[in-house]
C-alpha cells in the first residue's frame, strides 16, 4: 500500500479532496478510567494514521487496551482526550460510517439472517428502493456463503455461520471504516481459517479501510498490510509497526510459502515476548 | 404421527404421556415401561394415597364430632336423648347432619349434584329465552333493553363469570404494567424516582386494593346504573396482580444484552426502532414470565375479592355455601376448591404454551 497516491481515491471519498489522504486519523488519544485509587490510564497519547483501502491489524497482550481503542473508534466508548477523525470528520458517537464486527456475532437471535442484515441496510439505504435493498442483502449473504441459509433464524445457525452473517452485515452497510474486534476469537481453528478466507475474499472486492484487533500472529500477517504492535498497559501506546509486503489478492498457501513469512512472524513474536 | 403428537404434548406441558405413546408404538418396551411407571403410575398412586388419607382424616373428624354430640345430649338431656341422637346421626337424618370435613365420595356426589343443578338451570334459561324471544325482538325494535334471565346462576355459570372477571383484570394489568414497565426500564431517572411507589404498593393486600377501588368506583359511577360490582372486582384484580409484570418488564427492558444495544447504536437506530426491533423482543421472555405470575396471582386474589365485593363468581359461590350451611355445603366448597385449583393450573399451562410460541430461546434446534 505504498503506492497510495497513484490510485483513484476520489471515487471513495465524499468531499473529493486529495487532502484526505488518511481515512482514519487518531491523534493524542487518551483513555482514563477513574478508580477510587486514582486515575487508571489505559491509553496514553496514542497516534495512528490509516490510509485509504489499508488493512491494519492491532496486536498486543490482553488488557493492553486494544479493545478500548476499537470501541472508541466505533464511538461506543467516550474519549478522555485527543481526537479521532474518520474521512475528515471528527467522530461524535457511533454511526453506520464505521461498521463493526463484534467478537460475539451479536446477531438478534429472534430474526433471520436476512432480517439481521436488512435491519442495517434499511437504515443506511433508506432512500433506495425495496428491490435495491433486497439485492444488497442477498448479494452479501451469498458472498459469505449463506445463500441457502439466509432465512434461517440466527439462533439456529452455528457460531461460524453467525459470524459470516456478522461479516455480511458489516460490509452491506458500505462503511468508510471497518472495525473488527477479535472477530474470530470465539471460533475453533478450522472455522477460523475458513472465515479468514471469507473475510479476505469479500474485502478484496470492497477494499474498505479495516482495523482488526487480534491475538493471533498468523492471522494478522495473513490479513493485514501493516501490523501495529501495542505495548502492554497501563499507558499503552504504539510500540512498533510492521509492514507486510505480500501481493494482494493473497492466498493462504502463497503466504505460508513466502520466504519473508517467518521473518515477519519472528519479528512479531519477539515483540510480544519482550 | 407419533413424533408429532409427542412434540405437541411436550409443547403444551403434558410430556408425561410420552412413554404411553411410545409404548403403544411398540418402541423400546422395557425403557418405556419404566418411564411409564415413573411418570404415570407413581403419580396415580400418590393420588390414591392422598384420597385415602383424606378419607380416613374425614372419618376421624366425623367420629369426634359424632361422639361430642352424643356426649352433649347425654349430659344435657339424659340417656334417652343420647340414644335418639345416635340413631338420628347413623340414619343420616336431616336435622342432625354432621358438618365437618366431607369425605371424597361426598365431594364427588356434590360435584354431580352441581352438574345436575346446572343442567336444570340451563334448561330453565333456554325455556325462558324462548318464551321471551318474541317480546325481546319487539323491545329491541322499540329501542328498549331486552329482558334477561335473572334466576339463580348455576355453578358452571359462576365459573364463567369468574373467568370473565379474571380475564378483564389480567388485560387491565397487561395494559397498565407493560407500557409503564417499558418506560421505567428505559429511563434510570424515571425508575429511581418512582421506585418507592412500586416498593410500597407491591405488598399491599388484595383486600385493601378492593376497598380503595370501591371508594373510587362508587364515586365515579354515581348516576350510572352499570354493573359496579364487576367493575370493582376486575379493577382490584388487575391492580393486585400487575406488579409482577411491572417489575419483570422493567427488569427485562433495563437488562437487554449490551451487544444488542451496541448493534442498535452502530446502526443509528431510532428510538422506536430500538424499542420495537431490539428491546421488546429480547425482553419478551421476562415479560412473559411476569405475565404468567400475574395471571396466577389474579386467579388467586379473584376468589377473595369476589367474596368481599359481593360480585358473582366462584368466590361468592364459596361464601354463600359457607353461610348457607346446608347438608351439602361443605362438599360443594371442596368441589369449588378443586375447580379453582384445576382452572388455575390450566391457565398457567395456556400461558406457558403461548410463551413458547412467541418468545425465542437461546437453545439451538
Amino acid at each position: 500500500m505504498e503506492t497510495t497516491t497513484e490510485k483513484p481515491k476520489l471515487r471513495r471519498s465524499d468531499n473529493g479532496l486529495f487532502a484526505d489522504k488518511y481515512m482514519l486519523d487518531i491523534s493524542q488519544l487518551t483513555k482514563i478510567y477513574p478508580t477510587p485509587k486514582g486515575d487508571y490510564v489505559v491509553l496514553d497519547d496514542l497516534d495512528l494514521k490509516v490510509k485509504h483501502e489499508e488493512f491494519i491489524s492491532i496486536i498486543g497482550h490482553s488488557g493492553c487496551g486494544k479493545s478500548t481503542l476499537l470501541t472508541m473508534i466505533a464511538g461506543l466508548n467516550p474519549i478522555s482526550r485527543g481526537t479521532i477523525v474518520v474521512n475528515n470528520q471528527t467522530i461524535k458517537g457511533p454511526g453506520p460510517d464505521r461498521g463493526v464486527i463484534f467478537q460475539s456475532p451479536s446477531l438478534l437471535p429472534w430474526m433471520s439472517a436476512y432480517d439481521n442484515v436488512m435491519l442495517g441496510v434499511k437504515q443506511v439505504f433508506a432512500h433506495g428502493t425495496k428491490k435495491d435493498r433486497d439485492d444488497i442483502v442477498k448479494y452479501y449473504l451469498s458472498k459469505v456463503g449463506l445463500e441457502d441459509a439466509m432465512h434461517k433464524k440466527a439462533k439456529e445457525l452455528s457460531q461460524g455461520m453467525q459470524q459470516r452473517v456478522g461479516i455480511a452485515r458489516a460490509f452491506a452497510l458500505k462503511p468508510k471504516v471497518l472495525l473488527l474486534d477479535e472477530p474470530f476469537g470465539m471460533l475453533d481453528s478450522l472455522t477460523r481459517g475458513e472465515l479468514q478466507d471469507v473475510l479476505i475474499e469479500v474485502w478484496n472486492q470492497e477494499k474498505i479501510t479495516a482495523i482488526m484487533i487480534t491475538h493471533d500472529v498468523d492471522e494478522s500477517i495473513f490479513l493485514a498490510d501493516r501490523v501495529i504492535m501495542m505495548t502492554s498497559g497501563p499507558r499503552a501506546r504504539v510500540g512498533d509497526i510492521l509492514e507486510i509486503d505480500f501481493e494482494r489478492p493473497r492466498l493462504r498457501k502463497d503466504v505460508l510459502d513466502h520466504p519473508d513469512y517467518y521473518k515477519y512472524r519472528e519479528h512479531l513474536i519477539n515483540f510480544l515476548e519482550h | 404421527m407419533k413424533d408429532k403428537s409427542i412434540h405437541i404434548l411436550n409443547f403444551v406441558g403434558l410430556g408425561f404421556f410420552e412413554p404411553a405413546i411410545r409404548l403403544a408404538a411398540g418402541e423400546e418396551v422395557k425403557k418405556n415401561l419404566i418411564a411409564l411407571f415413573r411418570k404415570v403410575l407413581l403419580p396415580v398412586l400418590s393420588v390414591g394415597l392422598f384420597l385415602l388419607l383424606w378419607h380416613s382424616g374425614a372419618m376421624v373428624l366425623y367420629t369426634i364430632e359424632k361422639d361430642a354430640r352424643i356426649e352433649k345430649a347425654l349430659t344435657e338431656r339424659g340417656q334417652e336423648a343420647a340414644d335418639l341422637e345416635r340413631a338420628c346421626i347413623e340414619s343420616n337424618g336431616k336435622d342432625c347432619k354432621i358438618s365437618t370435613l366431607p369425605t371424597p365420595s361426598q365431594v364427588w356426589s356434590a360435584y354431580q349434584s352441581l352438574l345436575a343443578d346446572h343442567s336444570i338451570i340451563s334448561g330453565k334459561k333456554a325455556a325462558f329465552l324462548e318464551k321471551v324471544s318474541a317480546t325481546n325482538e319487539k323491545r329491541i325494535a322499540d329501542g328498549l333493553d331486552p329482558i334477561t334471565y335473572t334466576g339463580r346462576p348455576s355453578f358452571v355459570d359462576q365459573i364463567w363469570t369468574s373467568l370473565k372477571t379474571v380475564f378483564a383484570g389480567f388485560l387491565l394489568a397487561l395494559f397498565i404494567a407493560v407500557p409503564i414497565g417499558i418506560m421505567l426500564g428505559l429511563s434510570d431517572t424515571l425508575r429511581s424516582s418512582v421506585n418507592w411507589l412500586i416498593q410500597i404498593f407491591k405488598p399491599v393486600s388484595p383486600v385493601v386494593w378492593l376497598l380503595l377501588v370501591t371508594m373510587i368506583v362508587v364515586t365515579v359511577s354515581k348516576g350510572s346504573d352499570g354493573d359496579s360490582a364487576f367493575t370493582i372486582s376486575f379493577i382490584s384484580v388487575g391492580l393486585c396482580s400487575m406488579w409482577a409484570t411491572l417489575v419483570n418488564t422493567t427488569m427485562g427492558v433495563s437488562s437487554v444484552d449490551k451487544d444488542y444495544i451496541n448493534v442498535a447504536k452502530v446502526l443509528n437506530l431510532s428510538m422506536s426502532q430500538k424499542v420495537f426491533k431490539i428491546i421488546l423482543p429480547s425482553s419478551f421472555p421476562l415479560i412473559f414470565t411476569g405475565l404468567r405470575i400475574t395471571l396466577s396471582v389474579a386467579w388467586m386474589v379473584l376468589i377473595a375479592i369476589e367474596l368481599l365485593a359481593q360480585s358473582p363468581g366462584l368466590g361468592s359461590f364459596v361464601w354463600e355455601e359457607f353461610q348457607n350451611g346446608s347438608s351439602e355445603s361443605n362438599s360443594k366448597i371442596i368441589v369449588a376448591m378443586f375447580v379453582i385449583g384445576i382452572i388455575g393450573f390450566l391457565l398457567d399451562r395456556i400461558m406457558l404454551t403461548i410463551q413458547k410460541f412467541v418468545t425465542f430461546t437461546e437453545e439451538t434446534v
